[in-house]
């Protein structure tokens, strides 16, 4: 089932949580709401659960609003940060909790709780308490509590976000494969944006109560709507400079600048990934910023090379391939020419 | 389609010998170092001083009750006890008041410790200060109040209560009524802080698994907030069964009608009945005794029952991080 | 805590409605219609009601009186509570147990056994009273009763606090050269101040109305043993309401205070705490 949010907004007291958010969540898809900490992205999890009632706008489960309508009878799953699973049930009661209020046959309510945790591969853990497990076990538990009585929709609040990174890694691919076998639509919330990518076939961009950007994870990655969605993914370099009439000038450096044809000159930030630029040991003819080598990191499959620009205050961040470091020769206190492949013009706010 | 056993979520037992400083049963305070260590003078000397104030100040006393009860033999003390009527109207009458008086304040308490602890609105605060109200209040003073609504004569109530021929003072209403006063806060002061710091997570859970509020209720809340209940119910039995001063003002001391335990002591004691008096002191004695010994096994078995091997979610830390998610 | 929309979770007006409702009619009716009964008396004549002599010397015994026995509670409830906390000896933990007694003890009972332990010839009474310590029908009597029903207060207040405080920083005082009594004095007193302060300031509070465990002790003479509720109580018994009303009013408007002056406390112990 789809769900659909229309210029959904929520205030708590003076701070807006949530300005203006429409969003469409395919049946069947696995979305991401990603952002930083403070960004509405838990607040908007937990309108669509309805577990706050938004001041402003509609939330839609297929064609049914739901907006009025309580948690208990939206037939969700929700899987908190920390579990909030019951203290003082079992494993067992856990699981059944769902199939319980809803009055299930108890032959039923066995036959549906084996079967999931079978699928969360803890058979044998049905009579132990939640203070008995360790985290990774607590979030399978959560997530087959969940699922048990088949919820038209899935939600997450940060699922991974206190457990150990190889524990992580592992849940994740295995939340991939659930969703691929379950097909329940769902929403994960999270500020990790490597998981966004690995587990979400969509990927949905908040900072302070909006969208930034929504889209596939190679298109989010590829296409940044904007500075901070750029900021946001990835490491990146910053550059202050001006465009004027489809070209770029960042300090001595100028570039053509297509996108930009204006025909006055504007401050623009100009952002550029690390792996964007190139680096050289003397001038190879393109336009390029003489910088001293600070630091290499050369472990890994990246070489991590930090510079500082000759002129300015500037500082550098460029990857490299190791073979391609390796053959520069260069050394800590070299002067080398750093050109870029690519880069991304913002202009500010203001401008537009 | 399985999921592989985690691996790198060591077993408890494989983690490194490193002391385990804090342990949540462990008091840390239980193993000095010697640069906490006090010279030994000083620490037998306290020791020695502290016990012997707690011996003369609650020992010798307790003590004390059971020598003078006993002091004409077991079988005056039993017939002391059992054998006069009035003793035994005490007794019932006070069973009857401290069960109701208790049962309201649960309720009450609960009640008021869920619109407390789970939802924000104006006058919370001040809320929160009329439930402690009571126990600032003399209990002469909680018994006066009382006598001003429904004195038969100069009550606000009284002299229409007493026309349509209902009895609330020098009577047993009149006492529920002040001991249900004077006993108000303890369930709802117990439960506050307890459902404060688990907050809202597993009720809301159990929301979105399709639970009713009263489903919510009884499969979610009272199990997380038993211990709480158990504490409160058990200060406020304590209390009302040997609440004296307010129940002295408005019951009218009438024997054999309005005396309860408490006020029977008095009464034997005016009657130079002493032995008598005792001994029915014993008998509110050891329901003080015991309720010691049911809070010292209460506070144990919270505590066995609350060990979390796993500290990666601290309970009462989860609802702040939301909030600066939220904010 | 965020607060939950009270859409969300259910029984918001149910709970709300019913406590407003059980307070109103237990503690709001009544004390409002002390206040009513209060004001029905003219300014000058509440001023006689609460002035006269035999009134005077009630609120100086109790006050007194209550002051000496919170002080004596600060004194000995910390000496138990850092023993306690501090020191390991047999049956610590029946001590522990015991010091909550005095809250579960019925106070008339406190009475009755402290009218006897100290009267001439009682246990404690045969060896002080020939001393010349009247610790009979006396001020003295009362303190001492006082001094049992409000013990606890300091000890469980002190107790947490000492127990939550960490060894380092007293590892820290001796590395840093302090002596063992100016570890005490510089490192862990301060921290405690406020915790001992609150406790004194409730078994202070608690003393002043208290009336079961007094009157069996006392001896109740006006002007010489007479305390402030047990001249309310007298009042009473005379139909003397609106007197007795203008004195109930005095000792809230104590209790009151008190309470304020608690509160202020605890959010200074807790800014201590954590």
């Amino acid at each position: 089932m789809s769900i659909t949010i229309r210029d959904v907004s929520k205030r708590f007291g003076a701070s807006v949580a949530l300005d203006g958010v429409t969003l469409e969540v395919p049946a069947g898809g696995l979305v991401a709401l990603l952002g930083p900490s403070g960004s509405g992205k838990t607040t908007l999890l937990r309108v669509i659960a309805g577990l706050e009632v938004p001041d402003e706008g509609s939330i839609h489960y297929g064609e049914e609003n739901v907006t009025n309508l309580p948690a208990r009878q939206r037939n969700l799953g929700f899987v908190f940060q920390h579990y909030a699973l019951f203290r003082h049930l079992s494993v067992f009661e856990n699981v059944a909790f769902a199939l319980r209020v809803r009055a299930w046959p108890e032959e039923r309510v066995r036959e549906r709780v084996s079967e999931l945790l079978h699928l969360i591969r803890m058979e044998d853990f049905g009579p132990r308490r939640p203070s008995e497990l360790s985290g990774g076990q607590r979030q399978r538990v959560a997530l087959a509590r969940a699922l048990a009585a088949q919820p038209k929709v899935l939600l997450l609040d940060e699922p991974f976000g206190a457990l150990d990174a190889q524990v992580r890694q592992e849940l994740r691919q295995w939340l991939r494969r659930l969703h691929h076998s379950v097909g329940v639509t769902t929403v994960l919330v999270t500020h990790d944006q490597e998981e966004a990518f690995e587990v979400a076939d969509r990927v949905v961009l908040l900072n302070r109560g909006r969208v930034e950007q929504a889209g596939a994870p190679l298109e989010v990655f590829e296409n940044p709507a904007n500075s901070f969605v750029m900021d946001f993914l990835g490491r990146v370099n910053v550059f202050h400079g001006r465009v004027e009439a489809g070209r770029l000038f960042l300090g001595g450096l100028e570039v053509p600048c297509p996108d930009n044809l204006h025909g006055e000159p504007r401050a623009a930030a100009v952002y550029v990934r690390p792996h964007e630029l190139d680096i050289d040991g003397e001038p190879n003819g393109l336009p390029s910023l003489p910088a001293r080598v600070l630091h290499v990191n050369p472990a890994g499959p990246v070489a991590r090379v930090h510079l500082a620009a000759l002129e300015g205050n500037l500082t550098l961040q460029v990857e490299v391939t190791p073979e391609r470091w390796q053959g520069l020769g260069l050394k800590v206190g070299d002067t080398a020419y750093v050109s870029p492949r690519r880069a991304r013009v913002f202009l500010p706010d203001y401008a537009i | 389609m399985q999921l592989d056993a985690p691996p790198a979520e060591l077993p408890p037992a494989a983690v490194p010998a490193r002391p385990a400083r804090s342990a949540p049963t462990e008091r840390r305070t239980r193993a000095p170092t010697s640069a906490r260590q006090d010279p030994a003078v000083v620490r037998w000397g306290l020791t020695l001083a502290a016990v012997a104030v707690l011996g003369v100040l609650v020992v010798v006393p307790v003590v004390h009750v059971f020598w003078e009860a006993l002091a004409d033999g077991p079988a005056v003390y039993w017939n002391n006890l059992v054998r006069d009527p009035a003793t035994r109207h005490a007794l019932a009458l006070t069973l009857t008041v401290v069960p109701i008086a208790v049962g309201l304040n649960l309720v009450f308490g609960v009640a008021v410790a869920w619109a407390v602890a789970r939802f924000r609105f104006p006058g919370r605060s001040l809320l929160v200060t009329l439930i402690d109200l009571p126990f600032s209040v003399s209990p002469v003073v909680a018994g006066l109040v009382f006598v001003l609504l429904f004195g038969p004569r100069q009550g606000i109530f009284g002299p229409w209560l007493y026309a349509h021929g209902i009895k609330v003072l020098f009577a047993t209403p009149g006492i529920i009524l002040v001991t249900c006063f004077v006993t108000l806060p303890f369930v709802a002061r117990e439960l506050i802080p307890v459902l404060e710091a688990d907050g809202p997570e597993e009720e809301l859970a159990a929301l979105t698994l399709g639970a009713s509020g009263w489903q919510m209720f009884w499969r979610v809340t009272l199990p997380n907030i038993k211990w709480g209940v158990l504490y409160g119910v058990l200060l406020c039995t304590a209390r009302a069964a040997g609440e004296f001063g307010a129940v002295h003002v408005v019951s009218g001391r009438i024997t054999g009608k309005t005396d309860t335990l408490p006020l029977r002591v008095e009464k034997l004691l005016q009657e130079y009945r002493t032995p008598a008096a005792f001994a029915v002191a014993s008998v509110l004695t050891s329901l003080a005794l015991v309720t010691l010994g049911a809070k010292a096994w209460l506070e144990r078995a919270e505590a066995s029952s609350l060990l979390t091997p796993d500290p990666s979610a601290p309970r009462g830390e989860r609802s702040k991080e939301r909030k600066d998610e939220a904010a | 805590m965020r607060p939950v929309s009270r859409r969300v979770l259910p029984g918001f007006s149910l709970t709300l409605g019913y406590s407003l409702f059980y307070l109103s009619l237990l503690v709001l009716l009544p004390l409002s219609a002390c206040v009513l009964k209060a004001t029905s008396l003219s300014p000058a004549e509440f001023w006689d009601a609460v002035s006269t002599p035999r009134a005077l010397a009630a609120y100086r015994l109790t006050l007194g009186a209550s002051l000496a026995a919170a002080l004596l509670d600060a004194v000995l409830g910390f000496l138990v509570a850092w023993v306690l906390v501090r020191y390991e000896f047999p049956l610590r933990r029946l001590f522990d147990a015991l010091v909550d007694l005095p809250f579960a003890l019925p106070t008339a009972v406190a009475g009755l056994v402290y009218s006897s332990l100290y009267v001439p010839s009682g246990w404690l009474g045969r060896y002080l009273v020939p001393l010349g310590i009247e610790t009979y029908h006396s001020p003295l009597a009362i303190v001492l009763v006082l001094t049992f029903t409000g013990f606890p207060f300091v000890v469980r207040t002190v107790q947490p606090v000492l127990e939550a405080l960490e060894p380092e920083l007293e590892e820290a005082a001796a590395i840093l050269g302090a002596s063992r009594w100016q570890t005490f004095t510089r490192v862990l007193l301060p921290p405690l101040v406020p915790a001992i302060l609150t406790g004194f300031a409730l078994s202070f509070a608690r003393a002043l109305g208290e009336y079961g465990s007094v009157i069996f002790v006392a001896g109740n003479l006006p002007e010489e043993t007479e305390i402030a509720p047990m001249l309310i109580y007298a009042r009473l018994e005379e139909y003397a309401y609106a007197e007795a009303t203008a004195l109930a009013v005095v000792l809230l408007g104590i209790s009151f205070v008190l309470l304020a002056a608690i509160n202020l406390l605890e959010r200074w112990s807790k800014k201590y705490a954590a």
